[in-house]
């Protein structure tokens, strides 16, 4: 009994750190409606600059809470220098370049913590005067965990005071609702937004600070809090701040208990939870329906255009170009042009569902990790052939896509991302976790091609074939009446149901084809490197993916082929460098501030408009 | 107080305004007159800043404000009353107030909840209640309300009468006697012609985007052939 009572005191200590993080986050969404992936690099700065005050400042209690308050309030700050400089230029943009652009961030401020600190994990001291432990029915309780548990309660009634007893929480509150309007009543938003962002940033810096005796600080922070950040802010409803509250200490029970219960899943239980929460309650416990901002939204596209006789020609010519390829170059820029062809198929997908079909997935990786892993373990464990394993393939990333689509179609906008990053987070976990079928972090090694395939230009020429028919299919697939439908709902889903097309289904068979081909994708990547490790599904290779599509440009459809061939090209010069994180981040924050539109859209408004603008782009328009 | 000189306006490629130009003197009730779609609502946003006008210059109490963001705009007293209201529906009626509150200006009236709620009685009673739950009338009354919290010295209404009962109406006419004779200017967007004579000096019609007419309400009276071509419907 003392055993699950001391469990359940850790699972409270765990829930005030995550609540911190979690309500910042959302109440930096609730006003600027960014989802800040950026958020958990926060929660790192401060562990981090705690960890360096707690030297500066004298040894005692005063020393230790004054670190902890000064790292806070200077994690503040660069949250207000980052919104300034940066996200104060992307309020009116689509979420994709908002969610992108904060993953710049994330990696700029990976490298810059890595180049102050060092790899090294970081220990922080016990807090003075309560390093021991009090015994609570024979079980020790760290004493610095009965602080936390009301440390959060203590934080979620300050929040709530600052949001309702004061004038800045009513305008903040006001903004939520429509912030065009506060404007029009004498407000400067752009003050109101920057407090907030403080406001937030400060409470993820809190966050990281105090959680500094219990975890050292440490590289892999960021990405690991957001991860739970994101599921505690959509279990409890985005914007809700007792909702976050509330979600978090059902989080931290969750793991507190699922460790003991199924060791194996602990890193899935939180997902599959804000799986189901969405879809019995889609907008989180607490939260409500999504308003539709004023004010906020994005230019129409213009219509796609076909093919004309001088962009067919130039198609040829690339093509001819491509089939010559290994005739002209070696082995190594073979095996490049080889993954640039993969990662265009995973881009065009992503793009299918993304530009015509409006839905943001940020979990794309999803279909290309089970694309890679049902070939890789039908090799493993059914000893299947090549070709058998290039069918297993896409049917598997479809089958996923066809359970994961179902949920997914349901819900729209910020929830659908967040459903999509879940549902690619379970699969990512489960290669990660699951090590006796998977084998875990150490992958599945041996997924060699054939052998009438294995020279790297027999290989070069496959993945040529698969590629090609799967955009030409994918083209076909845009320019037909399921096509038209696709993107007649992405404009105005209440008129294409009222015309009598179920829309919910369109988009499920568009989530089931663009899985299918992201998982050829994956099929073809794991038989050219002959291995397939968890990375394939993590968070990075959806973001990845979405690089790709805003490289391009996501209006049009040749945006994505040129966004994968830029992206890979570029990763292959960049992470030779040391602090490629930091070079690749600003290369993001450039493109998304300077050429929103993406290359392919930036290239349209230099070159002449009959070359670039409807012919080849199949884009144009307004 | 208020002079607009040959401005214009673009959704996207589509032109709505077209070189509008009057002006609203100081204690002044001016009916911005024109059938739905005509720009009357496209004027009062561009007024606050909030649609771009690449063209002409907009002149309150004689400094140009075109080129100003909409909060300096409102600070200045100029006031914005929107069409649908846009009232924030989880605020309590007083904290929709709070939310419109500016320091008291030189030469404009002040005001303050409990004055206000002289003004709209329905108001007071329902102080503590969230906007989203009140009536269409009500949700009218604390939006003007909203507005003359930043005590302004001119008050944009974008068709106050619209979508309300019938008493209610009367009692917003009596309201904007009320706030002329505090001495505020007033551009009132209307196309109901019958309460805008109740209220206003003077009228300008507009349609297509275009200025067509401007004169006094009793001018325009005394001539059908213009308020057939351009009001009725």
């Amino acid at each position: 009994m003392g055993f699950y009572l001391a469990q359940f005191l850790t699972g409270l200590a765990s829930a005030s750190s995550l609540f911190l993080v979690a309500s910042g986050l959302s109440i930096i969404f609730g006003v600027t409606r960014i989802v800040n992936f950026a958020h958990g690099s926060f929660f790192m700065l401060g562990a981090y600059l705690a960890y360096t005050f707690v030297q500066i400042l004298p040894q005692g209690i005063f020393g230790f809470w004054g670190a902890i308050l000064v790292a806070s309030l200077a994690v503040g700050l660069i949250g207000v220098l980052i919104e300034m400089t940066l996200f104060r230029r992307i309020y009116r943009a689509p979420e994709l370049f908002q969610l992108v652009a904060t993953f710049g961030v994330v990696l700029v401020i990976q490298d810059l913590t890595l180049w102050l600190w060092g790899p090294e994990d970081q220990f922080g001291p016990r807090a003075p005067g309560l390093e021991g432990a009090v015994r609570i029915m024979g079980e020790p309780i760290p004493e610095y965990d009965i602080l936390l548990i009301f440390f959060g309660p203590a934080v979620l009634l300050g929040i709530w005071l600052l949001f309702n007893k004061t004038r800045w929480g009513t305008l903040v509150r006001a903004a939520t609702q429509d912030r065009e309007m506060v404007g029009a009543l004498g407000v400067n938003q752009s003050w109101l937004f920057t407090s907030v962002f403080f406001v937030g940033s400060f409470l993820a810096g809190l966050g990281g600070a105090i959680q500094l005796p219990r975890e050292a600080a440490n590289l892999l922070m960021d990405l690991n809090v957001i991860g739970e950040a994101f599921v505690v802010v959509v279990i409890g409803g985005m914007g809700s701040v007792p909702g976050a509250f509330l979600a978090s200490v059902l989080i931290g029970e969750l793991n507190a208990f699922g460790i003991l219960i199924f060791p194996e899943i602990t890193l899935v239980l939180a997902f599959l939870v804000m799986a189901v929460v969405l879809v019995v309650r889609p907008w989180g416990l607490l939260g409500r329906p999504d308003v539709v901002l004023r004010g906020s939204a994005g230019p129409a596209e213009g219509p796609l255009q076909p093919f004309t006789s001088t962009a067919r020609l130039v198609l040829f010519g690339g093509l001819v170009l491509l089939l010559a390829a290994p005739l002209i170059l070696g082995d190594f820029e073979i095996v490049l042009l080889t993954d640039v062809l993969i990662f265009i198929l995973f881009a065009v997908s992503l793009h299918l569902i993304m530009g015509p079909g409006g839905m943001v997935s940020f979990g794309h990786a999803a279909y290309f990790g089970l694309g890679a892993y049902g070939a890789a373990l039908a090799v493993k464990y059914l000893g299947v052939n090549m070709l058998g394993g290039m069918v297993l393939a896409p049917v598997a990333a479809g089958l996923g896509a066809l359970v994961f689509g179902w949920f997914c179609v349901r819900l729209s906008g910020v929830y659908l991302a967040m459903l999509t990053l879940a549902a690619a987070q379970i699969t990512w976990s489960v290669a990660f976790q699951w090590q006796d079928v998977t084998g875990g972090d150490d992958g599945i090694l041996g997924v060699w091609p054939a052998e009438w395939v294995s020279g790297k230009a027999a290989y070069y020429y496959v993945t040529l074939t698969l590629v090609g028919c799967g955009l030409f299919f994918i083209r076909r697939l845009i320019f037909s009446p399921f096509g038209f439908s696709l993107r007649a709902g992405r404009d105005s889903p209440l008129r294409v149901e009222a015309i009598g097309i179920n829309l919910k289904t369109q988009q499920w068979i568009g989530f089931v084809v663009a899985g299918l081909f992201a998982g050829l994708a994956g099929g073809l990547y794991v038989y050219s490197k002959g291995s397939v490790f968890p990375d394939e599904l993590a968070i990075s290779r959806s973001v990845d993916g979405l690089v790709m599509v805003l490289l391009g440009g996501i209006q049009s459809l040749i945006g994505p082929i040129v966004g994968a061939v830029s992206f890979i090209v570029l990763e292959d010069l960049v992470t030779r460098l040391d602090y490629w994180r930091i070079i690749f981040g600003s290369i993001i924050l450039f493109i998304v501030i300077v050429a929103p539109e993406g290359l392919a859209g930036f290239a349209r408004r230099f070159l002449p408009q009959k070359l670039a603008g409807r012919d080849l782009m199949g884009g144009g328009g307004a | 107080m208020l002079e607009i000189q040959g401005i214009n306006a673009f959704y996207g490629q589509a032109q709505v305004l077209q070189d509008i130009s009057f002006q609203v003197g100081a204690g002044e009730v001016v009916a911005l007159l024109g059938r739905n779609g005509a720009g009357k609502s496209t004027t009062m946003k561009t007024l606050m800043g909030m649609v771009n006008s690449t063209a002409g210059d907009i002149r309150f109490q004689g400094t140009p404000i075109k080129a100003l963001p909409t909060h300096r705009i409102c600070q200045m007293g100029l006031g914005y009353v929107p069409e649908d209201r846009r009232i924030f529906s989880d605020l309590t009626v007083l904290e929709n107030l709070e939310v419109g509150k500016q320091k008291p200006r030189d030469g404009a009236p002040v005001w303050e909840a409990e004055k206000l709620f002289e003004l709209f009685p329905n108001l007071k009673e329902r102080k503590n209640n969230a906007g989203g739950q009140m009536s269409g009338g009500e949700q009218q009354m604390l939006s003007i309300a909203r507005t003359l919290m930043g005590n302004p010295r001119a008050i944009l209404l974008d068709e106050p009468s619209e979508g309300i009962a019938p008493v209610i109406v009367e009692q917003m006419a009596k309201t904007i006697q009320a706030l002329k004779k505090e001495g505020l200017a007033v551009l009132l967007s209307e196309q109901n012609l019958h309460f805008a004579k109740l209220v206003s000096d003077r009228a300008v019609i507009i349609e297509k985007g275009e200025v067509r007419y401007q004169g006094t309400i009793r001018e325009l009276e005394e001539k059908p052939e213009i308020r057939d071509a351009y009001l009725a419907v």
